[in-house]
């Protein structure tokens, strides 16, 4: 926003918890939090400056993306057509740096306070005809208080502003945490391909940091991902690279079942089966890089009232199988900063509802779907009862088969 | 707050060659409180925005050239005629421009002012004065870049004294915007009829069908009184979706831009010139 040319005499203050990050150069080691960055988020991020940045920090772009599961053979690819990058994997750290440097931009726009937290918010009342301030006060913990027509919340899933708005959210823990980690691989690979493979005990994905390293989010149950935290690294290894390859889910009657649709599919599409690579072996873990959080699932009800709006975890919390947290999130931005600049460029109060509500209706239709889908997902790839298996893999087959579908996706 | 008292105290509506019409402004005060409330009765104004700002901003920014998107109209002085609770005024001041906004109506006044009080930057760029048109020619003659009388004509007692005002205070090429509604069967259907009785889009008793008035007449007192018009849009609302748009046909409501002629208060025989300058203008504008 403080980019945008509707909002040149506007006031942006930003409140962040952390402190200011910004590198010139990276140090040599990765950072294993990590975020896979659609093509869409990716031109988002361009359009404020701040991708150029990205790219001279560091980045990964892949083309490919396998997916398959531990009970069958069943396995879905997916890439672009034209070789394009299918999408970016990029640190959490990269994508702040290069946000500060684009906000130091724009400073006399827009004020970022370090280190500062809210501790209250008092909002403006319904009623018309009072002589209290219609603008929302937030009150910060170093005791300064600010005034705002408009209060942005993205402060993440336990947000504090969505709580104090009383706006409610329906919440569930998935009994998953998320175990990260980065690797270095056995060799030295082209690796522009992400995989990810559906255990039953939850999907371990390996996303590409450069051609020797790669970061690992391994998404299983509390107790396992504690014992991986703490076993030695070389187990710590084995376990990644048995997760991958070894076949010890299968059951005959399941393969049999997946053999015979692909050889159905194969006389109707002979395109629609793919030949199945084989992910790279790790050889060991940075020390110091193997941390973990719990995982669960939360949409709030409502994205906006009168003078508040909520984005990214704040107002949606999804889980990471389908690498599309932070992308739902740079899409609220892209929406919601649509909406303000157009609201901005016809005089509107920027706080009013009117244009408010257009974005939760745009963002709430398209974020509700992918958010069931992956709950769906992740339910569905959870068990090793045989007929969901069955049906998972056919269903798999069969959309790997189909280039529409595969293309929604 | 005591210059607005003392001044409605100095002053007194004459009836006879006002614009103001008494029994409207009774009609106003009783909602006076209810300006910006976003859905009550004032929703439809407040939807009318959406349109409305947008046409005066074009139109406004077509005409010059040079302009800075982040504060269109920066330096414009414009006057808002009949400004209600300040609800076309307040958008118009946070596009840059410096708005007085005169009501005759005391309460309408007070609600405006109070509601930009708490905008530092607006309640600068934004005066509020109790006061017919009439009232403030004398001091400020030739003064507006713009002038803007948005659902106001059709609440006017006289409308040629009206447009003689505006044509008053507007500095020679300046700007009229008037939105107001046509007088024809189907206004009276759907304007009043369904609008006031029916749904309550407008609280009732709001419009009279005889103070309607069709474009073609307001075009004439217009074009007679040194003013060329320069487009005439049809507008329609639609309830279910409580929003305004553009339509062909002006039978119900529409919005109309003037051009106050370049010539100080000459004689309709130097009309042409002026006119030809101004599309010479508008032409160089749209290609700079």
């Amino acid at each position: 926003l403080g980019h945008d040319i509707h909002f040149h005499d506007k006031k942006i203050a930003l409140l962040e918890a952390g402190p200011r990050k910004e590198y010139d150069h990276m140090p040599d080691s990765y950072s294993n939090r990590v975020s896979s960055i659609s093509p869409g988020s990716a031109t988002l991020l361009s359009s404020c400056g701040a991708w150029d940045h990205v790219c001279s920090l560091r980045l990964k772009p892949f083309r490919r993306m396998q997916v398959w599961d531990a009970c069958s053979e069943a396995m879905i690819v997916f890439e672009k057509d034209d070789l394009d990058d299918m999408g970016y994997i990029v640190e959490n750290d990269v994508i702040m740096s290069a946000l500060t440097k684009q906000l130091d931009a724009v400073a006399e726009r827009v004020e970022v306070f370090y280190r500062s937290k809210a501790v209250g918010y008092t909002w403006p009342l319904p009623s018309r005809g009072c002589d209290t301030s219609p603008w929302v006060q937030v009150e910060l913990a170093d005791g300064r208080r600010l005034q705002t027509k408009l209060l942005i919340g993205a402060d993440g899933h336990n947000s504090m502003v969505r709580k104090e708005a009383e706006i409610k959210s329906i919440e569930h823990q998935y009994d998953q945490s998320a175990v990260v980690a980065t690797l270095h691989l056995s060799e030295a690979t082209d690796n522009n391909v992400a995989w990810q493979r559906f255990l039953p005990t939850g999907p371990i994905a390996l996303l590409p940091l450069s051609d020797t390293a790669s970061s690992l989010v391994w998404s299983t149950s509390h107790d396992h991902a504690s014992e991986l935290l703490a076993m030695d690294e070389e187990s710590f290894v084995d376990s990644i690279n048995s997760a991958f390859w070894s076949n010890i889910n299968h059951s005959d009657f399941i393969d049999t079942a997946g053999a015979m649709f692909r050889s159905a599919i194969s006389l109707l599409k002979p395109s629609g089966t793919a030949v199945r690579q084989l992910p790279p072996s790790v050889a060991k873990v940075d020390p110091e890089s193997r941390a973990m959080f719990p995982l669960g699932m939360g949409h709030a009800t409502e994205y906006v009232q009168h003078r508040v709006a909520l984005i990214g975890d704040a107002a949606h919390r999804v889980h990471p199988l389908a690498g599309q947290g932070v992308n739902l999130g740079f899409g609220d931005i892209a929406c919601l900063a649509h909406h303000l600049s157009a609201a901005a460029f016809n005089g509107s109060d920027l706080g009013s509802l009117k244009h408010l509500l257009k974005f939760e209706t745009e963002r709430q239709r398209h974020n509700v779907s992918l958010i069931a889908a992956t709950d769906v997902l992740k339910r569905l790839y959870s068990t090793t009862l045989a007929p969901l298996v069955l049906l998972r893999t056919w269903g798999l087959q069969a959309t790997n088969a189909l280039p529409p579908v595969k293309v929604r996706i | 707050q005591l210059s607005l008292l003392r001044f409605t105290v100095k002053r007194s509506f004459s009836t006879s060659h006002s614009s103001v019409d008494s029994k409207e402004i009774k009609k106003f005060q009783l909602l006076a409180h209810k300006w910006w409330d976003e859905e009550g009765e004032y929703a439809a104004l407040h939807s009318m925005n959406d349109i409305r700002v947008p046409f005066i901003r074009d139109t406004l920014l077509s005409m010059s050239s040079n302009y800075h998107l982040g504060n269109p109209l920066s330096g414009i002085k414009i006057l808002d005629v009949g400004c209600g609770g300040g609800l076309l005024s307040e958008p118009l001041g946070r596009l840059g421009a410096s708005v007085t906004g005169i009501d005759p109506v005391e309460d309408n006044i007070r609600t405006a002012d109070r509601h930009k009080s708490f905008d530092p930057v607006l309640a600068k760029r934004i005066q509020y004065k109790s006061s017919s048109l009439e009232e403030i020619v004398e001091e400020s003659m030739e003064t507006f870049d713009v002038i803007v009388a948005s659902e106001v004509v059709e609440h006017v007692a006289d409308l040629e004294t009206f447009i003689k005002c505006c044509s008053q205070v507007l500095k020679p090429e300046g700007s009229l915007f008037i939105t107001t509604i046509n007088k024809t069967q189907l206004s009276y259907v759907l304007g009043i009829v369904v609008a006031e009785k029916v749904m309550g889009i407008v609280p009732e008793g709001t419009h009279e069908w005889e103070k309607f008035v069709p474009p073609e007449e307001l075009e004439r007192l217009l074009e007679s009184n040194g003013f060329s018009v320069k487009s005439v849009n049809g507008m329609l609302y639609n309830p279910l979706w409580g929003s305004w748009s553009w339509v062909e046909s002006t039978s119900l409501n529409y919005a109309l831009h003037a051009l106050k002629s370049g010539a100080p208060a000459q004689a309709h025989a130097t009309d042409t010139l002026p006119e030809t300058d101004v599309h010479q203008r508008s032409a160089t504008a749209g290609t700079a």
